[in-house]
């Protein structure tokens, strides 16, 4: 029995047979309800390293652990979030962020009949964001940032154990980035779950992380996991003490040596 | 604002007035026998007198067009669908479909009524088989273009390939559905005419190949205008159902 929660051991992975690895030996411990960052150049196999974890991908070698079971097929269980937020325009934003329950068990079978109390449950989690009144909406109809936070409500609603982010503030300005680190970090606090956030902006994975992980360019494979001690919960303020800036050097010379590699 | 729409609404009936105003003086004009060319004014007026004739002619093309169309629309939705989600079946299919889709349905009407008889049958066949096409192109496109992060995230959230085809991929493919029914109704009148003009007793192909061999032009262009106006009509009738089922992929053109 390990503790961890999701574990990689010496896991490569390739996209096809006789390819050049994309990502070699890699290893990983992650914490349940740890908030974890994966930072590195671009083309270094970030978003294979969540695919393997949600067990999209297979990997080539190794094995890959959630919750002590071996991953060998989709995780049901999982929300995820892109940088393309990925609404469907024919379906208001309540609806968009039902549509897990239409798919996760036991909720698919109690939807029809419990309608009133999962669409209850959705305004709730829409307006911890910041989109009360904007349930009825379209997609188009929201701003970038709005359509952001019904993405990540869509990650969220089925209150998964495991949250895997693919860059998903990448797209958005300075000012609407920040203010979603926040909602982030609250969601996270109120109800603890398993982050993998993967980034290439320092700032944030020194602003949300517990553990962030900085990975070599390709064959991917995670040189430093560096510890982020930073109390909670962290505000705008944190960004300009210096251990905060002193963590961003940190993970920038890291960048810079493997970029130069 | 108000003016504006209106003239909006008015263009398409000046333009198409304006061309059988320029036809009609042309015609006159330049003293061109009506054996060659009839005068739109003179194909309306035959068209009018032989208006029972043309009207029954008229109702049995439309029916071999919709009866085909209908079993286009049904054929190109299941091979779409078979096409746009699997791999293996797009490009098993995709070599036969475009070969077949290069034959011209002319030459298949004789084999046609080789099989059926001259009538009814090989007219709802051709038009069926002009038609598919299209649906089944667009349809699989509207398939395939899933982003794979969706599909991503559905996958992790335990839904299987039936699922994904439900809640995204058919409501996703809708304005590729409807966009192509407008294209293949237009092509199944094609294709039940010239299977009427080849081998039939019946419908407007028929009565115009009859017609002409009575070099009564004015009767041949009466028909070309009856085919014309039936599918002006039901492509507009496709246009107002596209509008009405996909208003989200239409937001474009939603203000006026």
């Amino acid at each position: 029995m390990s503790k961890s929660f999701v574990e990689l051991n010496d896991v490569k992975l390739r996209y096809s047979e006789g390819d050049d690895l994309a990502l070699e030996t890699t290893n990983m411990k992650i914490k349940k309800g740890e908030f974890v960052a994966v930072v590195g150049p671009s083309g270094c196999g970030k978003s294979s390293l969540l695919k393997l974890v949600s067990g999209l991908m297979p990997p080539s070698e190794g094995t890959v652990l959630v919750d002590n079971t071996e991953v060998n097929g989709p995780l049901k269980i999982v929300g995820m979030a892109f940088q393309n937020p990925t609404l469907l325009p024919w379906r208001t934003t309540l609806d968009n962020v039902l549509l897990p329950m239409e798919i996760v068990k036991p909720h698919r079978n109690r939807l029809r009949k419990h309608r009133a109390e999962y669409e209850e449950r959705a305004r709730k989690l829409l307006a911890t964001v910041g989109l009360e009144g904007h349930e009825d909406k379209y997609p188009w109809e929201l701003s970038g940032g709005m359509q952001q936070r019904a993405s990540l409500c869509r990650s969220l609603i089925h209150e998964p154990d495991l949250l895997m982010l693919d860059e998903p503030f990448g797209a958005l300005d300075a000012f609407t980035r920040e203010e979603l680190w926040d909602i982030l970090q609250n969601l996270w606090m109120v109800r603890p779950f398993t982050v993998i956030l993967v980034t290439h902006d320092l700032r944030e994975a020194a602003y949300l992380a517990d553990t962030i992980y900085v990975m070599s360019k390709r064959p991917g494979k995670i040189i430093v996991a560096r510890e982020n001690t930073l109390p909670r919960p962290r505000d705008q303020e944190v960004t300009f003490t210096q251990p905060f800036t002193d963590l961003v050097h940190e993970l920038r010379s890291h960048i810079r040596d493997v970029r130069a590699a | 604002m108000n003016k504006k729409l209106n003239l909006r609404k008015a263009t398409p009936w000046i333009s198409a007035i304006g061309l059988f105003v320029i036809w009609e003086l042309i015609v006159r004009i330049f003293n061109i026998p009506p054996y060659v060319l009839p005068t739109p004014s003179e194909s309306i007026m035959v068209g009018w007198q032989f208006h029972d004739a043309i009207w029954m002619h008229a109702i049995h093309t439309l029916y071999t067009t919709l009866a085909g169309f209908a079993i286009a629309v049904v054929f190109g939705v299941v091979l779409g669908a078979l096409v746009g989600s699997s791999r293996a079946i797009y490009d098993a299919a995709n070599p036969l479909l475009v070969g077949f889709n290069s034959v011209p349905k002319v030459a298949l009407v004789p084999v046609l009524v080789m099989w059926f008889g001259i009538g009814t049958v090989p007219a709802i066949i051709t038009a069926f088989l002009i038609s598919f096409f299209p649906i089944v192109v667009n349809v699989a496109t509207g398939l395939a273009t899933l982003e794979p992060e969706l599909r991503d995230v559905l996958r992790s959230l335990g839904a299987t390939r039936k699922d994904i085809l439900i809640k995204v991929g058919f409501p996703r493919a809708m304005p590729y559905f409807f966009a192509s029914l407008k294209v293949a109704i237009t092509l199944a009148f094609v294709g039940s005419v010239i299977s009427e003009t080849v081998a039939s007793n019946v419908g407007v192909g028929y009565l115009m190949l009859s017609a002409s061999s009575k070099f009564n032009m004015p009767l041949v262009f009466a028909g070309l205008l009856v085919i014309a106006v039936m599918g002006i009509v039901m492509y507009e009738v496709f246009n107002i159902i596209e509008r009405r089922s996909t208003k989200w992929a239409n937001r474009a053109n939603q203000s006026t």
